[in-house]
C-alpha cells in the first residue's frame, strides 16, 4: 500500500447550531464548522496504517463552497502529507450523486491510489450516501460500516457492524472504505505537529480544474425547508411535598395516559 | 378497476423480512394515489413462497430469485439484479430498506441510474404533480427537512419501524421467476456472527426505562431495572454510558437505536439532541433530572425535577401499588 486518499467533508457543527424559535429555522450562516466525525475517524484510521506499516502516503480530498483552510490545517496536523481541496462556489448547489462525481473527477486527476477512506455519514447532512456513490463511479469495492481494519498486503479485511450481525469481509485494493465512530478515538495534535503542519501543502482546484461538466452536478433532489422540529409535549412539572407523593401523582398520571398498565 | 401503468410503477426492496412489508404498507398507499402497480424483489430460497406473502401484504408483483446462493445478502449480485429490474421496468418510485446493508444499495443503485437519491425517510408523500416528497431527519436531530425529487427515478430509503405493515389479505398477484448467474462479488464475506446484544430489542420495547450522566455505578442499574420490571419495561441509556462508561453496549438516540415506545422514562439525561432525536416518537416522555435547568424537560410530557436515587425507587413503589 503507497497512497491513502481520505475524503473529508468540513461539516457544520451541530452541537453549536442555532435556531430562530420564531421561524424554526437553523441558523447556519456563521455556525462553526468543523472535520465532520466520522471522516476523522477516516483520517485516524489511515494515520494507524501508515503508522503499522510505513512508506504510505496520506492525502485528504475536500469540496467546499466556502474555504475550509483552518479544518484542512488540522487534518494536515493530525498527520495527512498533503490536502486537496476542490473549492468552488458551485459547488454549494450540488446534492450528494454531485458530491461523489466532483469527488471522483478529482480522485482521478489525483491518479494512484490504493484505498479511499471516508466516514460512513456526515455530521450535518448524515446522507451517508457519498462513499457509496463514489465507489460506484470509479468502479470499485467498497466495504461500509467498517469498525475494525486491518491489511493484507493487497488484501483489506473489515469488520463490519449490521443490524444483528457483525460480518469480517476481505476485499482487494483499491477499494473504498467507509468506517464508523467505534472504529479509533481521533488524536489531538500537539503543538510540534501545528507547527510541521503549516509546512504542508494544500492543493487548491476548482471545478475546471477537475474537469466538472456543470451539468453533471446539477441536483436531483432540492431541500423544500428544513425546520426544528415540533415537539409538542405537556411539559408538565410535577410537584410535592414528599417523593412519594410525587411518585405516586406521576403514576397516576401515567395510568390515565393509558401507556402502562393493562 | 384502476387503469394500471406498465411503466413508472413503484418498486420496493428490502433484505430485512419485516422491513419489506413495512415498505409495502407505504408503497400500496402510494401506487393506489398513482394509479401504478407495485413491484416488490425477494431473493433466496423459498423466495416463491415469501413472494405468496408479499403479494398478500400489497405486491402486485413480484420478482422471485429463488437462488440459494441469493439467500444471504451479496451487495454486487443483488445491485445487478435490481439495476435489470430498474432499467427493464423503469419504476417512478424505488423504496429500499435503509439498513446498513440496504442503503449503500439504494446509493449504488441511484448512481448506476444516474438518479438522486433521498436516505433515511421517516415520511413520504406525493406533491399535487405526483412529484415524490421524503423527510428525514439532519443536522444531528436539529431539524425536519422536506426533500423533493428533481429527476427520476425517484430512490428513498425508510428506515425500519417509520411506516406500518397493511393486514394481509388474499389478493391475485403475478409472481416472476427469475434466474440470473450470480457473480461473487468482489468483497467476500468471511464470518458472519450474530451481535452480542441482550435477547431484548430496545426498539421493540414498550416501556424503555433509561438513564444518562446522571447514574452513578454500573451497579445502580437495577435501579432502573426494578421501575421497568414493574411495567414490562427495558432499561435504556444514551450515548456516555457506552463511549465513555462502557456499562452498556449500545445506546439511544441519532446515531444508535431510535425507538418510539408508548412510554419513556430517562433519568439523569440531560437531553442532548442527538439523544431526543432517538426518542421523538415516543408517545410520553418523562424527565427526571436533578438539574432544573436540563434541557430534557423541553420535549418531556411530564417531569420530576429530583434525585433519580430517590425517585426512581419511590416510582417503583408507586407504580406497584396503583397497578395492583
Amino acid at each position: 500500500m503507497k497512497r491513502i486518499i481520505v475524503c473529508l467533508k468540513q461539516a457544520v457543527d451541530v452541537s453549536q447550531l442555532k435556531i430562530d424559535p420564531a421561524t424554526r429555522q437553523l441558523i447556519t450562516a456563521g455556525a462553526p464548522r468543523k472535520i465532520s466525525d466520522f471522516d476523522k475517524n477516516a483520517l485516524e484510521e489511515a494515520i494507524k496504517i501508515k503508522e503499522k506499516l510505513g512508506g504510505i502516503e496520506i492525502f485528504t480530498l475536500t469540496v467546499d463552497s466556502e474555504d475550509a483552510k483552518a479544518v484542512l490545517r488540522e487534518a494536515l496536523a493530525m498527520g495527512a502529507d498533503k490536502a486537496y481541496f476542490v473549492n468552488d462556489p458551485a459547488v454549494q448547489a450540488v446534492d450528494t450523486s454531485g458530491t461523489a462525481y466532483i469527488l471522483a473527477q478529482a480522485v482521478r486527476k489525483i491518479g494512484e491510489f490504493d484505498l479511499i477512506l471516508g466516514g460512513e455519514s456526515s455530521l450535518d447532512s448524515f446522507s451517508g450516501l457519498v462513499g457509496s456513490r463514489l465507489s460506484e463511479l470509479l468502479g470499485l469495492p467498497q466495504v461500509s460500516s467498517v469498525r475494525k481494519l486491518s491489511v493484507d498486503g493487497d488484501t483489506i479485511i473489515a469488520e463490519r457492524a449490521l443490524e444483528e450481525s457483525s460480518e469480517v469481509v476481505k476485499t482487494k485494493i483499491p477499494a473504498v472504505v467507509t468506517v464508523t465512530r467505534e472504529i479509533n478515538q481521533p488524536r489531538i495534535p500537539s503543538l510540534m505537529m501545528i507547527m510541521k503542519a503549516s509546512k504542508k501543502e494544500i492543493i487548491k482546484w476548482t471545478l475546471a480544474d477537475t474537469d466538472t461538466q456543470k451539468e453533471k452536478i446539477a441536483p436531483k433532489i432540492e431541500v423544500l425547508e428544513a425546520l426544528a422540529p415540533k415537539m409538542e409535549r405537556k411539559k408538565i412539572i410535577i410537584k410535592g411535598d414528599t417523593v412519594q407523593e410525587i411518585a405516586e401523582k406521576l403514576a397516576k398520571a401515567l395510568i390515565q395516559e393509558g401507556v402502562i398498565g393493562r | 378497476m384502476n387503469r394500471m401503468n406498465e411503466h413508472g410503477g413503484i418498486c420496493v426492496f428490502s433484505e430485512a423480512n419485516d422491513l419489506i412489508l413495512e415498505l409495502l404498507g407505504k408503497a400500496r398507499e402510494l401506487a393506489d394515489k398513482l394509479h401504478v402497480k407495485l413491484t416488490a424483489v425477494q431473493f433466496g430460497k423459498n423466495a416463491q413462497e415469501k413472494a405468496n406473502e408479499l403479494v398478500r401484504y400489497g405486491a402486485d408483483k413480484v420478482y422471485a430469485l429463488d437462488n440459494p446462493a441469493l439467500e444471504i445478502f451479496q451487495d454486487e449480485a443483488y445491485l445487478n439484479v435490481l439495476h435489470d429490474i430498474a432499467v427493464r421496468d423503469s419504476p417512478e418510485i424505488l423504496m429500499i430498506g435503509s439498513t446498513r446493508n440496504g442503503k449503500p444499495l439504494a446509493a449504488r443503485l441511484a448512481t448506476r441510474l444516474d438518479a438522486g437519491c433521498v436516505p433515511d425517510c421517516i415520511a413520504v408523500e406525493l406533491d399535487g404533480s405526483g412529484r415524490l416528497i421524503g423527510e428525514r431527519i439532519t443536522y444531528g436531530g436539529n431539524a425536519l427537512a422536506r426533500v423533493a425529487f428533481k429527476s427520476k427515478p425517484q430512490i428513498v430509503t425508510v428506515p425500519a419501524r417509520a411506516f406500518e405493515k397493511r393486514a394481509p389479505q388474499e389478493r391475485k398477484g403475478e409472481i416472476v421467476k427469475l434466474d440470473v448467474k450470480v457473480e461473487p462479488s468482489r468483497v467476500e464475506v468471511v464470518e458472519r456472527k450474530p451481535l452480542e446484544t441482550s435477547s431484548e430489542r430496545v426498539e421493540e420495547a414498550e416501556v424503555i426505562v433509561s438513564c444518562g450522566r446522571g447514574l452513578e455505578k454500573k451497579d445502580d442499574i437495577a435501579l432502573l431495572k426494578q421501575v421497568a420490571d414493574v411495567v414490562g419495561g427495558q432499561v435504556g441509556c444514551s450515548r456516555p454510558l457506552v463511549e465513555d462508561r462502557k456499562w452498556f453496549s449500545e445506546w439511544i438516540g441519532l446515531s444508535g437505536h431510535k425507538v418510539k415506545p408508548k412510554l419513556y422514562i430517562a433519568s439523569g439525561v440531560s437531553g442532548v439532541i442527538q439523544h431526543v432525536a432517538g426518542i421523538r416518537d415516543a408517545k410520553i416522555i418523562v424527565a427526571i433530572n436533578k438539574d432544573p435547568e436540563a434541557p430534557i424537560f423541553e420535549i418531556a410530557d411530564y417531569g420530576v425535577v429530583g434525585d433519580l436515587y430517590q425517585v426512581l425507587p419511590a416510582l417503583k413503589d408507586a407504580l406497584k401499588k396503583q397497578l395492583q
